[in-house]
């Protein structure tokens, strides 16, 4: 050992810790600063392709509902609405706002209105059956491969399926108005289609919320009761460590053999039909509650051992003691772990895939027996659809998603924030 | 490792400056510490608390040695003696506070007006609500005040009526000395108080279901000394009613509110007698010792 004295070697030895804290914050930004651009550029890149799925193309058309035309003359006969002609009507008018479109070019001019347009004809007329007879102002969806040549002419990525000549009618439909970019409603309306166009996020979204109402009703209870069970009541002995042990194990299981343990049981066994809420709403709970247990038992042992012992020092019983004191103080943990395993649950297709969630549906879903699909498996759906227009679709349900789990965040933060109680 | 001598010289196994922990037994009752052995005046007459021949376990370890005491009606009665000598330890068995820990195990007799606490027939709500407890650190409910004081007539079913709810938080206030301080707040939160008014309010608390013995367990150590002298005040008048076992490290404390004092030492009562007695002329060379501060 050298002599020197002690300052100096403190000295000496500052500028090495000193250095050591400004390289550990430098990582410390480094490290967030690579999150933070990589959600900018995930951002960026579903905004960016997804915004389109936001907008639809549309035909304003003076449609002339002529009884020789269209083989009908009573709207409210069902036999006549079978036999009836509603493309020609919509043809008719589309070719009377192209002028240099004859007789000739009907094929090339019904196929920039959507095949489902005509169907949309007929839902109006049987509403209405009083319009037969006359001209009508309305608004159509326009055929998909207009959509696409509407909004990405000249994007590379997207092949436009339009001939020249259609391009040409587009554009001057375009101009005049007569092809309209507007909101999409129809996306929010609506359930899943072959039609790009006509394809919509309703039924998917319903089928989510209704999927995660069966999981909450039946992961947070159950996820409450047993964490209080086994953090107040439980005995310590080795089936107690087991059981814990395993509900840590279950946390950690793919998400994907929950799946195939619904399909084996509440599906194979139980004999419950497939694709529907209640049962996808079973297989996240199964999912969901070792999440619940674990961040509840967490919040449970947080509660100070003062406030325990202060409400049996006065005569409380053991339950009176987890209702009245622990159960309030460790709510806002609880409710906070439930609200992020529930968007867990509401982020999961694996599982859902497996018991039929998967299968194509056009309804929105009327009930919890109701064949349904849910908003990630509808992502997963269309991303891996042929059709590029579903591209657009995919990354609008993705944005819907997002903001779906986002908001389920922020409730939970609002709650801690709200709930929580200092002492 | 340091090697050790074959032989021990005889002197350095008795070092005078240490406490010794005796081995053998003796019947002086000035010597070292006997098993079950307590100098100067452990019973009374009008025992509240019969306790006989108690030992506590954790686990394998006895924390508690043999020990018998009386505690009498209506007197203060302090506990004292050097850290992890048992006294918290003998003072929580007296409303099963100790039940909730797993590994402990009492034995020995204890009553409590004849009547065995440690009867599985006793129930331990009721124990409490009879033998009431104040912590170490103040421990109020992050809730109102009204609600803290409230709390324990409510569960027990005590009013029935808001205007007799409201009687009994009163006065249990006015007793604990904080009316005046907290008449106009009574809906603001218990976590908001200083240390000293919290403890005060946990005081009401305990006594708000009107027991007949409060426990403290070194109420004063988490307070300065101007709550500690409120809080001393308090035991003082509580003693009217109330019978009061108070834990505690400070002997001043012992001296000032006590009318008796047992001396603990490494689980043993080493000895109990007047207040006075212990302070100014303890029978028990230990005793002697901690109190004039040679040790402890």
């Amino acid at each position: 050992m050298t002599n020197r004295p002690q300052a100096e070697i403190v000295r000496q030895s500052l500028k090495k810790r000193y250095r050591k804290e400004k390289r550990f914050r430098a990582y410390g930004i480094l490290a967030i600063a690579i999150a933070l651009s990589a959600l900018v550029v995930l951002f960026t890149d579903i905004i960016g392709k997804g915004y389109t799925g936001f907008m639809k193309t549309s035909l304003n058309l003076e449609v002339e509902l002529n009884q020789e035309m269209m083989f009908l003359d009573d709207a409210t006969d069902q036999k006549q609405l079978r036999m009836a002609d509603f493309v020609e009507p919509l043809v008719q008018a589309l070719l009377k706002e192209i002028p240099d479109a004859t007789e000739a070019d009907r094929d090339a001019v019904r196929k920039l209105i959507n095949p489902y347009a005509s169907t949309d004809l007929r839902e109006a007329l049987v509403n209405n059956p009083d319009w037969l007879g006359s001209t009508r102002e309305m608004n159509l969806l326009a055929h998909t491969d207009v959509d696409v040549y509407v909004k990405h002419a000249g994007d590379s990525a997207y092949s436009i399926k339009l001939s020249e000549q259609q391009r040409e009618w587009v554009d001057g439909l375009l101009e005049r108005g007569i092809v309209e970019v507007s909101f999409n409603d129809t996306f929010f309306k609506g359930g899943d289609s072959r039609d790009p166009s006509r394809a919509g996020i309703m039924g998917a979204v319903v089928g989510s919320l209704l999927t995660m109402f069966v999981t909450l009703i039946l992961s947070f209870p159950i996820g409450v009761a047993a964490a209080i069970y086994l953090e107040e009541f439980a005995p310590q002995n080795k089936l107690t460590d087991f059981i814990e042990v395993n509900i840590n194990n279950l946390a950690a299981v793919p998400s994907i053999i929950f799946g195939l343990l619904g399909l084996a049981v509440f599906i194979g066994l139980f004999g419950m039909p497939r694709s529907v809420p209640v049962v996808g709403g079973l297989v996240l709970t199964l999912m969901t509650l070792p999440t619940i247990i674990i961040s509840s038992r967490a919040a449970i042992k947080s509660v100070p051992p003062s406030i325990r012992e202060a409400a049996s020092g006065i005569g409380a019983s053991k339950m009176q003691v987890v209702l009245h004191h622990v159960l309030p103080l460790a709510l806002p943990g609880m409710l906070t772990g439930s609200i992020i395993g529930m968007a867990q649950a509401l982020g999961e297709t694996a599982p859902l895939l497996l018991i039929g969630m998967v299968a194509f549906i056009v309804d929105v879903p009327d009930g919890f027996l109701d064949s349904a699909t849910v908003l990630p498996v509808q992502v997963f759906l269309w991303a891996g659809s042929p059709e590029l227009a579903f591209i657009e679709r995919a990354s609008a349900a993705i944005m819907v998603l997002l903001s779906f789990l986002i908001s389920m965040n922020a409730l939970a933060i609002w709650l801690r924030k709200r709930l929580e109680r200092r002492w | 490792m340091t090697s050790i001598p074959t032989t021990v010289p005889e002197k350095k196994l008795h070092d005078e400056n240490e406490p010794q922990i005796p081995v053998v037994e003796e019947t002086a009752a000035s010597g070292p510490i006997v098993e079950g052995k307590t100098v100067g005046t452990p019973y009374a007459d009008d025992a509240k608390f019969k306790l006989r021949d108690v030992e506590v376990f954790y686990g394998e370890s006895r924390a508690i040695k043999s020990v018998s005491l009386d505690i009498a009606s209506n007197e203060v009665i302090a506990f004292i003696g050097p850290s992890g000598c048992g006294k918290s330890t003998f003072l929580r068995c007296l409303n099963r506070m100790n039940d909730s820990i797993d590994i402990c195990r009492v034995k020995g007799t204890l009553e409590l007006d004849g009547q065995d606490l440690y009867d599985p027939r006793q129930d331990v709500v009721e124990l409490r609500a009879r033998v009431g407890m104040v912590f170490q650190k103040p421990n109020p409910f992050p809730k109102s005040i009204y609600d803290n004081v409230a709390y324990g007539p409510r569960i027990h079913g005590l009013a029935n009526r808001k205007s007799e709810l409201d009687d009994i938080v009163e006065s249990s206030l006015r007793k604990a000395g904080l009316w005046d301080e907290v008449k106009d707040r009574l809906d603001a939160t218990a976590t908001g108080m200083s240390g000293g008014q919290q403890q005060r309010l946990c005081i009401a608390r305990t006594i708000a279901v009107s027991p007949e013995v409060v426990l403290m367990d070194e109420p004063c150590s988490a307070l300065d000394p101007i709550a500690t002298a409120k809080v001393e005040e308090l035991i003082a008048e509580l003693s009217e009613s109330y019978t009061i076992v108070i834990v505690t490290h400070s002997m001043q404390q012992a001296a000032r509110v006590s009318h008796r004092t047992a001396y603990f030492h490494l689980g043993h009562l080493v000895e109990v007698n007047d207040t006075s007695t212990v302070f100014t002329a303890p029978e028990h060379e230990m005793t002697e010792s901690y109190i004039t501060g040679r040790f402890g």
